[in-house]
């Protein structure tokens, strides 16, 4: 089909695009002005997104850069790029992106056992499986190996109790990595498990996180003596830091723009200089095009996006021919983050005025709510802080950070704890 | 510079650098920059010709070749280098006008003025901006007038790289008020070289007056009026070389600040031990990646003439230019006060890049260009 015609020839990047660009034409919607990003957000449920997910996978191009033997296409990155570069214009299911393809499947194919990605991934694929990570804690998220959810083993079961946070669309999931304690008389590192858990079952309640900007994306999760299966572990068990480390690679590299695993752009902000910047139209919508100075942020804004697909070629292609070590992946996730704070400000500038008030569906007034989430992109996936500590330690190998847990026994160590349960359910009702 | 080299460019960036390492290394650099005329000796530049520095940009047939088939990727590995080491030499111009005479000129032309500039025998550089004025395609002024089927150029060009060593020039004029090239030999009756102060101490600069200068038609290079393209290709070639230069001075500059980080002790800890330090240094890290990143991409553009070159040359030099001095003034305050003394080297490079971000449009100007592209004029989307 993709790969090898009865000639024996491997199909050739531009033929691919070409068929590509036809299938598109005939299969999927047109944006009509739209944004992938507006569609995720009325598409809260990801019922829309199922749907086209699977009309990708019917029609061969689900999964470009995954495996054939779970269901990918096995090509490689240039494919991936043409076909994303042919969907512009067109709906596409990017809530599945990240972090489901991105950071879940690429974790899966790096840890899984043979029956977990055959499980798993064809599913994602065809649009039945969304994933989730749960990661971070309330008791800290900067220093993800000092977590404190707790599995406990019970016979063929660990017993999970605890909470996570900060977990993006856990609502509408279906799966999910969870890191969790399993041993507690050994240093932070060495006691954690990652397992695969339902999202949706007994013992495990869901509540969405409202944010400034009104989204209700982020989540929180409370577990109560979850019951899961020991081969639904992930790695080995108490080696969960390994599973972790690499999955949190992929995820700058997921958030830094350099998975060979996503498809399609998401619309406005971030999308690397693919498809007309909405910074374009704001200008006009503002009538500003004339202005010198907006000139210069419009194409500094350009600049950014430009320079930022560069920087992800050139880091993805040095880290995959050895001359970079792998955490100079967060090169590209501080980038992405540091230009994002960048890119919002121009917005806000170019705005003026219509960034604070404004008639409903006014992009400005959109630039506004954009801004009090500016932060967004720096906090998520490590923040900024934490890239800097990786690329000055683990890239230009300067001394690391002083530890005060480091080879202790957790349970020795100074440490916050979490709540097991919602708040106000076991207490009395405040005021 | 690219991140994956051919075997054949790995061994000839080698080449180069042993070369510069061997026989221009800053001390040298600095006593040639203080007694050497041109700021290097003709021997140097004649060697350097031979190791390929003038020849990448011209097909084999007219003697030239290049190391892996795209010419102008090789030549910014030389440039990178040479931004490394803080090297002198008319490396920018000579290839400009090299690739301008192999481009655009005829048998005559190229017969007559590449063999001196391939082996390093001659010189050359390519007049574009004018003085007060910035180098840029669209902003030629001076004007040559026809005279009988002979033109007569006057006026004067500014901040020609070794325009006083030059033996020819290409020279950027309106005829009709269209953009025409002349090639100029450097003793034609009534051009005057004049050298001019420079902030790069290493490289030569100097404004070119021309007064009543007959021009034959044969000094025409390409068409009357017609050089409008060509005036920007070696816009952009010039301009991909400054990129790379500039990538080659902060990524050195940054790797001898860090080292100076690990040597260098305040109660009683190194400075790279401070978590200020290190993430000044991180960014500076993610900058200078994505300083080589758009210099080796605007590179590739413009040896392949892809239809995004315009833009990719603008992208790099508005990138670089305001990032590479960044970097660089923050170098020198990591290194304290030894960074602002005569001594240490840090303000040559300083120098270099300074230069290279005015010259050929500032980053400003550049972001202007790229303004230009976004179809702001357009009323409806894509």
């Amino acid at each position: 089909m993709v790969d090898d015609t009865a000639a024996g020839q491997v199909e050739s990047v531009e033929e691919f695009r070409l068929r590509a660009r036809t299938w598109l034409a005939e299969n999927l919607p047109r944006l009509n002005g739209r944004t992938n990003s507006q569609l995720m957000a009325l598409d809260e449920m990801g019922i829309r997104a199922r749907e086209l997910q699977r009309t990708l996978s019917d029609g061969g191009f689900a999964g470009i850069c995954f495996p054939k033997e779970y269901g990918g296409l096995g090509l490689s990155l240039p494919y991936q790029v043409a076909f994303t570069q042919e969907s512009v214009p067109y709906e596409m299911p990017v809530v599945f992106n990240t972090p489901t393809f991105s950071i879940l499947a690429a974790t899966l194919l790096d840890f899984g056992t043979e029956e977990q990605k055959r499980a798993h991934i064809p599913k994602m694929l065809t649009g039945e499986e969304l994933w989730v990570q749960f990661l971070s804690e309330p008791s800290g998220g900067s220093d993800l190996a000092g977590l404190v959810t707790r599995a406990t083993r019970d016979g063929d079961v660990f017993i999970l109790n605890g909470s996570k946070i900060w977990s993006s669309g856990a609502f509408r999931a279906d799966y999910a990595l969870c890191l969790a304690r399993t041993e507690w008389h050994v240093p932070k590192h060495r006691g954690l498990t990652c397992f695969i858990v339902k999202v949706h079952q007994p013992g495990i309640e869901v509540q969405q996180i409202k944010m400034v900007n009104g989204a209700n994306e982020f989540c929180q999760e409370f577990f109560d003596d979850v019951a899961i299966p020991a081969e639904n572990v992930l790695g080995q068990v108490d080696d969960g830091w390994t599973v972790a480390t690499r999955l949190l690679q992929h995820e700058r590299d997921a958030v830094g723009g350099g998975s060979p695993y996503t498809s399609g752009i998401h619309g406005g902000r971030g999308d690397r200089g693919i498809g007309r910047s909405d910074l374009v139209t704001l200008a006009q919508a503002t009538g500003r095009t004339g202005d010198p100075r907006v000139r210069q942020l419009l194409a500094e804004a350009r600049v950014s996006d430009v320079v930022n697909g560069q920087l992800i070629g050139r880091v993805t292609k040095g880290i995959a021919a050895g001359r970079y070590p792998a955490p100079a992946g967060s090169l590209m996730r501080l980038y992405g983050a540091t230009s994002g704070e960048r890119l919002t400000d121009i917005a806000l500038e170019i705005a003026g005025a219509g960034a604070t008030v404004w008639e409903e569906g006014d992009l400005a007034g959109q630039k506004g709510i954009e801004f009090l989430m500016r932060q967004g992109g720096s906090l998520g996936g490590g923040s900024n802080e934490m890239q800097r500590n990786i690329i000055s330690e683990r890239v230009l190998g300067m001394p690391r950070e002083y530890a005060a847990d480091k080879d202790r026994p957790f349970d020795e160590v100074r440490h916050n704890t979490a709540p097991s349960r919602p708040p106000g359910r076991e207490m009395a009702p405040q005021g | 510079m690219e991140i994956e080299l051919t075997e054949d460019q790995e061994l000839f960036v080698e080449t180069t650098a042993k070369f510069l390492e061997r026989t221009s290394p800053l001390p040298t650099v600095r006593e040639w920059a203080e007694k050497e005329p041109a700021g290097f000796p003709a021997a140097w530049w004649r060697q350097g010709a031979e190791l390929g520095w003038t020849s990448l940009l011209v097909p084999e047939e007219d003697g030239g070749g290049s190391v892996s088939g795209r010419g102008l990727v090789d030549l910014t590995l030389v440039a990178e280098e040479m931004g490394r080491w803080v090297s002198p030499g008319p490396l920018l111009p000579t290839n400009v006008v090299a690739a301008a005479l192999a481009e655009f000129g005829t048998d005559a032309q190229r017969a007559t003025y590449l063999p001196g500039l391939l082996s390093g025998a001659s010189i050359a550089t390519w007049c574009l901006g004018e003085p007060g004025a910035s180098a840029l395609p669209g902003a030629v002024t001076l004007e040559a007038t026809r005279r009988g089927g002979e033109f007569e150029l006057s006026g004067r060009k500014g901040a020609a790289e070794a325009a006083a060593e030059a033996d020819v020039f290409v020279v950027a004029a309106l005829v009709d008020g269209e953009p025409t090239q002349f090639i100029v030999p450097a003793d034609a009756p009534g051009v005057t070289v004049s050298r001019v102060e420079s902030i790069d101490l290493v490289r030569r600069f100097a404004t070119v007056a021309f007064e009543g200068v007959v021009l034959p038609p044969d000094s025409v290079l390409g068409q009357v009026g017609g050089a409008a393209g060509q005036i920007e290709r070696l816009f952009e070639l010039a301009v991909a070389l400054q990129c790379a230069s500039m990538a080659g001075v902060v990524d050195r500059v940054l790797a001898f600040t860090l080292e100076y980080s690990f040597d260098r002790y305040s109660f009683g800890r190194p400075l790279a031990s401070y978590q200020a330090l290190k993430h000044r240094f991180a960014d500076m890290k993610m900058w200078t990646e994505a300083s080589l990143a758009t210099a080796a991409a605007a590179a590739r553009a413009v040896d392949s003439r892809s239809g995004d070159s315009f833009e990719l040359v603008s992208v790099a030099k508005s990138y670089i230019g305001d990032r590479a001095t960044a970097i660089l003034q923050d170098c020198v305050q990591l290194h304290g006060g030894i960074g602002v003394t005569w001594d240490h080297d840090l303000h040559l490079y300083i120098r270099r890049a300074v230069q290279d971000r005015a010259l050929f449009g500032t980053p400003h100007e550049h972001r202007e260009r790229i303004a230009g592209t976004l179809g702001l004029e357009e009323t409806n989307g894509r």
